[in-house]
């Protein structure tokens, strides 16, 4: 379903760019906002930003790809205005931000939960949590461990660009990946892979595991997850990850450089206002819960 | 040279004269300007590189960068800046795409210039350049859907990311280079050699294989080197076709990660001027290195052909 998502990012991206060309050679109050990183969340914000775009006529708003790491390096680099990103700012990015004198406001605009998922032939469907670091720490080799079927395990992920490859690293593997994982450019790809892998084993947004009509993808076994002492919990279970009892939920922000103002501001708002979380909701990822609604009222973006 | 012209400029009263005269002049100055800039332009794309690269080893021994076999810049623990597997995987890869694209590269040179008929040979020269303006991307998605599966199957394999599969996209995408020049070297062998082996009863095959290969050998040795220079730079297609796992390469079926593919996954996410950022460039001007020697040893190697063709 998401194969071709990068190319049709590119295509969205020319076509927004000629149009915001063409528009700001007729009236010349359109103001453009970049917004560039987690590749997480382009493909809702592009919709977002699609919808947003229909109510406020003299906005253009480009939106790539490339990476949350990405997107903060081109926050600090001053070459994005809003960075997309699936994890907080590491403390290296924090430190080259003090010393360029500004200040950065994350906002929380919606919420991810991530997904294990592996090749139906490996025969499991319920992993413990220290299992899985186990199995990304390169300390298992083989399904019949975890009493799967006799298959060689293939791991599978992200690049190290990535805030997913850096939120299941901090929060599951807690240390190094094994050298023998396959960096993949994009969710999409490790999707694909692990369906042609019968020991895949990958972890994505459950907005790339679900159809457009809430369907599991064909060929993918999600993985429940254990946390010890406690019943599975399966990644489809959307009351338990709004309540926060399923355990790889995260926060998606998106940062600006110094207090967001303009179109910035009003597309921030805009993401945070009842339709924009109905559109986060739709597909695939979560609205945000009241201490995010909180936190980006203390900013002075949230609606109150 | 522009003293000559001046005098022929006094000697000639015409003002049509003196005005080409200029232009000729003035054009002789800036071509060579232009080759000038493209020298310029090599220098300091490498200065460049040097230094950014060099500053890396204020942070980390030379030891540890060239023999280190974990790289690991975004690591959990300690960071790890060892570059041995990637050269290994690099080198790995571009050798074993060689021994694909040498005897296809080689047998098509030799069948288009020798043996193909006119009409045939008009079709195919033009096909096999078009195959170099194919762009990586394609074959890389071509070496995801396609030959990956089709290595997973025909190896009994669980998935077709590795080392194999990229070696076979890099052939394809070296042949026209090896193609061409290999063919350019096979076709500059003297008439009279081969007519001389016919001559004492050789057939085509026994020409081919004992005079005019044997004739052509440096010219053919210099178009699998700039192949293999093509194989070594090329990025996007091992990026996307190899599965990029960091590890040491056992053998054909494992996942490698070679330099570029590196430098292309790293460098946008990598904060300026950090231990990170110049161990890039470091690894960039490890690159810059080996295709600059690459090259000129197939020029060296080419120009002993020419010069005794002539």
């Amino acid at each position: 379903m998401q194969r071709f998502t990068r190319l049709k990012n590119l295509a969205l991206v020319v076509i927004i760019s000629t149009n915001s060309f063409f528009l700001g050679c007729q009236h010349t109050n359109v103001e453009t906002v970049v917004i560039k990183g987690s590749d997480t969340e382009v493909n809702l914000v592009q919709e977002l930003a699609e919808r947003f775009m229909e109510t406020d006529a003299d906005s253009s708003l480009t939106i790539t790809g490339g990476g949350s790491g990405f997107g903060i390096a081109s926050l600090i680099n001053r070459k994005t205005d809003i960075a997309n990103s699936s994890r907080p700012l590491n403390s290296k990015e924090k430190q080259l931000i003090d010393k360029q004198g500004f200040r950065v406001y994350p906002v929380i605009f919606a919420q991810d939960a991530i997904a294990v998922v592996v090749h139906p032939k490996a025969n499991v469907s319920e992993l413990s949590l220290s299992d899985i670091g186990k199995i990304y720490r390169g300390e298992a080799k083989n399904w019949k461990e975890f009493g799967g079927s006799d298959t060689p395990i293939s791991l599978y992920g992200r690049q190290s660009n990535s805030g997913t490859f850096v939120y299941f690293r901090e929060v599951i593997v807690k240390g190094e990946y094994d050298a023998t994982v396959k960096q993949m450019n994009g969710t999409a790809q490790i999707i694909e892979a692990v369906k042609q892998d019968a020991g895949g084993i990958g972890y994505v947004g459950i907005g790339y595991l679900l159809s457009k009509k809430d369907e599991v993808v064909n060929g993918l076994t999600p993985v429940s997850l254990v946390v010890e002492g406690k019943p599975p919990i399966s990644p489809l279970d959307k009351a338990a990850i709004l309540e926060g009892r399923y355990p790889l939920v995260r926060p998606l922000f998106q940062f600006t450089n110094g207090e967001p103002t303009g179109k910035s501001l009003k597309f921030l708002r805009y993401e945070l206002s009842e339709e924009g979380q109905q559109i986060v909701t739709k597909n695939g990822y979560f609205e945000i819960n009241e201490s995010q609604k909180k936190a980006n009222n203390e900013l002075g973006i949230g609606l109150n | 040279m522009a003293t000559d012209i001046n005098r022929v400029g006094t000697l000639a009263k015409d003002s049509n004269l003196k005005q080409r005269l200029f232009a000729d002049n003035l054009f002789f100055w800036i071509f060579r300007a232009a080759a000038a800039l493209a020298i310029l332009v090599l220098l300091g794309i490498f200065l460049m590189l040097v230094f950014n690269g060099g500053r890396m080893f204020w942070d980390i021994g030379f030891g540890e960068f060239f023999f280190g076999t974990v790289w690991n810049p975004s690591a959990y623990g300690a960071e790890k800046y060892g570059i041995l597997s990637m050269i290994v995987s690099t080198i790995f890869v571009t050798l074993l795409s060689m021994l694909i694209a040498a005897p296809l590269g080689i047998g098509t040179a030799a069948f288009l210039a020798d043996f193909a008929p006119q009409r045939l040979a008009n079709i195919l020269k033009p096909a096999i350049e078009m195959l170099a303006a194919v762009p990586s991307v394609a074959v890389g998605f071509i070496g995801i859907v396609l030959v990956g599966p089709a290595i997973a199957s025909v190896f009994g394999l669980n998935n077709g990311l590795n080392a194999l599969n990229g070696a076979i996209l890099l052939a394809v995408m070296s042949l026209p280079t090896v193609i061409t020049v290999a063919q350019d070297a096979i076709q500059s062998v003297p008439d009279s050699y081969k007519e001389a082996s016919y001559a004492i009863g050789a057939n085509r095959w026994e020409t081919l294989v004992k005079v005019t290969l044997p004739a052509a050998a440096s010219g053919i040795i210099a178009a699998l080197i700039l192949g293999t220079g093509r194989a070594v730079g090329e990025t996007m297609t091992v990026l996307m076709a190899t599965g990029n796992a960091t590890a040491m390469p056992t053998g054909l079926f494992d996942s490698v990660r070679t330099m570029t593919a590196t430098i292309a996954i790293e460098l946008g996410e990598v904060p300026f001027e950090t231990t990170h950022y110049h161990s890039l460039f470091a690894v960039g001007a490890m690159l810059f290195l080996i295709t600059l020697s690459v090259n000129l040893v197939a020029e060296w190697i080419a120009s002993g052909y020419r010069n005794r063709g002539q």
